[in-house]
């Protein structure tokens, strides 16, 4: 019918509609709704898990260890102090010179709203768990350690190529000379963590508390909360070589 | 014949023409080169690496790795044209092969002195190859193989001078095959380490195989010239046409190398990581400009390529000079190619670091160079004083 003719059509009124039109009419409301509304919901579930993607954060079920050790560094609150540098090379007996330490403090100047601050980055081997200093290894004398994920050394396998040294995104290994092989931070697996100790030594000798070791699995641990707090924005070094580091940065 | 004793396979192999105090003297003198160069190297053990090398912890490898590629390198591409010569037998550079497969024997071997010494415990490294493999290093697939490699050459190389034809095919084959993948093992030693993105993608494992055919066609140019300079003799027919042959191959493969080379450097200043970008800028205006520019560019590339014309793929000499300027190129190029990509701090940024760190190979590195260019020396006199008519034989099979 031609619309031109249908203007011409008096207006029945809804009193004569059948009620199965209404109803008609009411589902057809609802479906638009309805789709809507479910795309809204979708839409915040990708959300979520696209959030659980591009995180630096594991989420839940991405901890392959029983006991999946982490750090996380206040950054703003190390003061340069070095106290974790002696105490590291004390605990574990890192020899002097030759480019050896395994942590350290790293500094740069930053200028912000025309007022120069100093800033101050601890950084140590960031026990990744795609680490690409494991997979190049010819002799599996790094590996990580089943049960916490820590990547330690079996120096008497290690033949001195120091691939793993190239391949570290983090520059967070140096040939020991004493033991002539290849050595790391190893979170005091040995000196502390074997002995019962909760943390390591750069941790517990740090008075700024910018360090904080412990199970990033473990709900009840500092650093767990830390982590999943909302209002922390947490980074990590080199993200886009997708080592999938362990140690996580965060301004207190 | 295989069973007639060493002396005997010596005599109706050596080239009694070379028997003389001029070769004598020149043997003795890469002889003692090699024990003078390679002390050098032995020294690190006794004071240390670190006493001995000038690598560090931010640049832990350096010129002996980069002539350890060079050499394990040139080895492949020998080996491949030799192999390709004996398997599809009508090539015309058959005639030359078993100087070459010799002569990628020597190479490797020059290879292994080279990174015998720069690895700091050897000794754990032949017991935990063995005990701990580790199958997803690329390092260890590397080593595994090219010992394979060596292995089936040496056998093939039996199997030639006793005339064990089918031996030598198909250990030959065997051997070419473990080399190539030993090749491209040696690419994704660099290749697969994202942290760092001069070398990190999928290109260096192709543009190491690529290398390869240059620097093995270069090299058989290059020896074949020099085994009849010191006869001081004219090559046959024959075999200058196998020598044209290997020169054409290696200017195709030059003009494909560096189009390799071109877009490689192109891709790191039209976006990804920045560390990238720095590393190439070492090479295109930055401390390693002059190695790159002059010694990988011009001596390597361009006026080999000129020479070539030159020469118009009929002069044998012109051709042997542009192959040794191309093996010159090389071996800087695989030295840039490893400075560059460790030149660069990865704490960019911090602590006043430079943009590029300082490495000069120590002079007991150089001396590990002289040394292990002295073993493809000596190899090569003692080779064509040895074996000499094995390797001038028309038929080899």
């Amino acid at each position: 019918m031609n619309i031109k003719d249908l203007e011409k059509e008096e207006n029945e009124g809804i009193d004569t509609l059948p009620s199965e039109e209404r109803r008609k009419f009411l589902k057809m409301g609802l479906a638009v709704t309805g789709v809507f509304l479910g795309g809204s919901v979708l839409s915040l579930t990708a959300v979520k898990s696209a959030r659980a993607v591009d995180s630096v954060i594991p989420a839940e079920g991405q901890y392959p260890y029983s006991k999946h050790y982490g750090m996380i560094m206040r950054q703003n609150n190390c003061v340069d102090c070095e106290k974790c540098l002696d105490a590291c090379r004390e605990t574990n007996h890192v020899p002097v010179g030759h480019g050896a330490w395994r942590t350290t403090i790293q500094e740069r100047l930053t200028t912000v709203d025309d007022v120069e601050q100093r800033e101050f980055r601890p950084i140590l081997c960031n026990h990744c768990n795609r680490p690409p200093c494991v997979r190049v290894c010819p002799t599996k004398a790094t590996y990580k350690d089943p049960e916490t994920g820590i990547v330690v050394m079996d120096y008497k396998k290690c033949i001195g190529c120091k691939t793993c040294m190239a391949a570290c995104p983090y520059n967070a290994r140096y040939f020991n000379h004493d033991k002539y092989a290849i050595d790391k931070c190893n979170f005091c697996i040995d000196t502390r963590l074997a002995q019962g100790k909760k943390d390591t030594a750069c941790v517990a000798v740090c008075p700024a508390k910018v360090r904080i070791f412990g199970d990033i699995k473990d709900k009840s641990t500092e650093i767990y909360q830390l982590l999943h707090e909302p209002d922390n924005k947490i980074w990590v070094l080199r993200p886009e070589t997708g080592a999938l580091p362990n140690v996580f940065y965060m301004n207190a | 014949m295989a069973n007639n004793s060493i002396t005997t396979i010596f005599a109706q192999t050596q080239d009694t023409r070379l028997a003389t105090p001029g070769m004598n003297r020149a043997t003795i003198f890469f002889l003692i080169t090699i024990v003078a160069g390679l002390s050098c190297g032995v020294a690190s053990f006794f004071f240390g690496h670190e006493a001995i090398y000038n690598n560090t912890r931010e640049v832990p490898w350096g010129m002996l790795i980069s002539t350890y590629a060079f050499w394990a390198i040139t080895s492949t591409g020998l080996c491949i044209y030799a192999a390709i010569s004996h398997l599809f037998g009508g090539t015309r550079m058959a005639i030359v092969s078993n100087r070459m497969v010799w002569m990628s024997i020597v190479c490797i071997l020059a290879a292994f002195a080279t990174i015998g010494v720069e690895i700091a415990s050897p000794h754990r490294m032949i017991i935990y190859n063995i005990l701990s493999p580790n199958p997803t290093s690329n390092i260890w697939w590397m080593g595994t193989l090219y010992g394979l490699a060596v292995g089936c050459m040496i056998v093939e190389f039996f199997g030639i001078i006793t005339g064990l034809a089918r031996i030598a095919v198909i250990l030959g084959t065997a051997g070419a095959v473990a080399e190539v993948l030993a090749n491209s093992c040696l690419g994704g030693v660099f290749a697969t380490l994202p942290g760092r993105p001069y070398w990190y993608g999928g290109q260096l494992p192709i543009y190491f195989l690529t290398a390869a055919f240059l620097s093995g066609a270069a090299a058989t140019v290059l020896f074949n010239h020099l085994a009849y300079k010191i006869r001081g003799e004219e090559m046959s027919e024959a075999v200058k046409l196998g020598v044209k042959s290997a020169g054409k191959a290696m200017t195709l493969v030059l003009v494909l190398y560096s189009v390799a080379t071109f877009w490689r450097l192109i891709m790191y200043y039209v976006g990804g990581a920045e560390l990238g970008r720095i590393a190439a800028g070492a090479l295109i205006t930055g401390p390693l400009s002059v190695n790159f520019w002059v010694l990988e560019v011009c001596v390597g590339l361009i006026i080999p390529l000129l020479l070539i014309i030159l020469s118009r793929l009929e002069n044998v000499g012109m051709m042997a000079l542009a192959g040794l300027l191309i093996l010159v190129g090389q071996f800087v190029a695989r030295y840039d190619l490893i400075a560059a990509g460790l030149l660069v701090p990865a704490s960019l940024g911090w602590d006043n670091v430079p943009t590029y760190l300082d490495y000069v190979p120590s002079i007991f590195e150089f001396g590990v160079i002289i040394g292990s260019i002295s073993v493809v020396a000596f190899g090569f006199l003692m080779g064509e004083r040895v074996f000499g008519k094995v390797f001038d034989q028309k038929e080899h099979h």
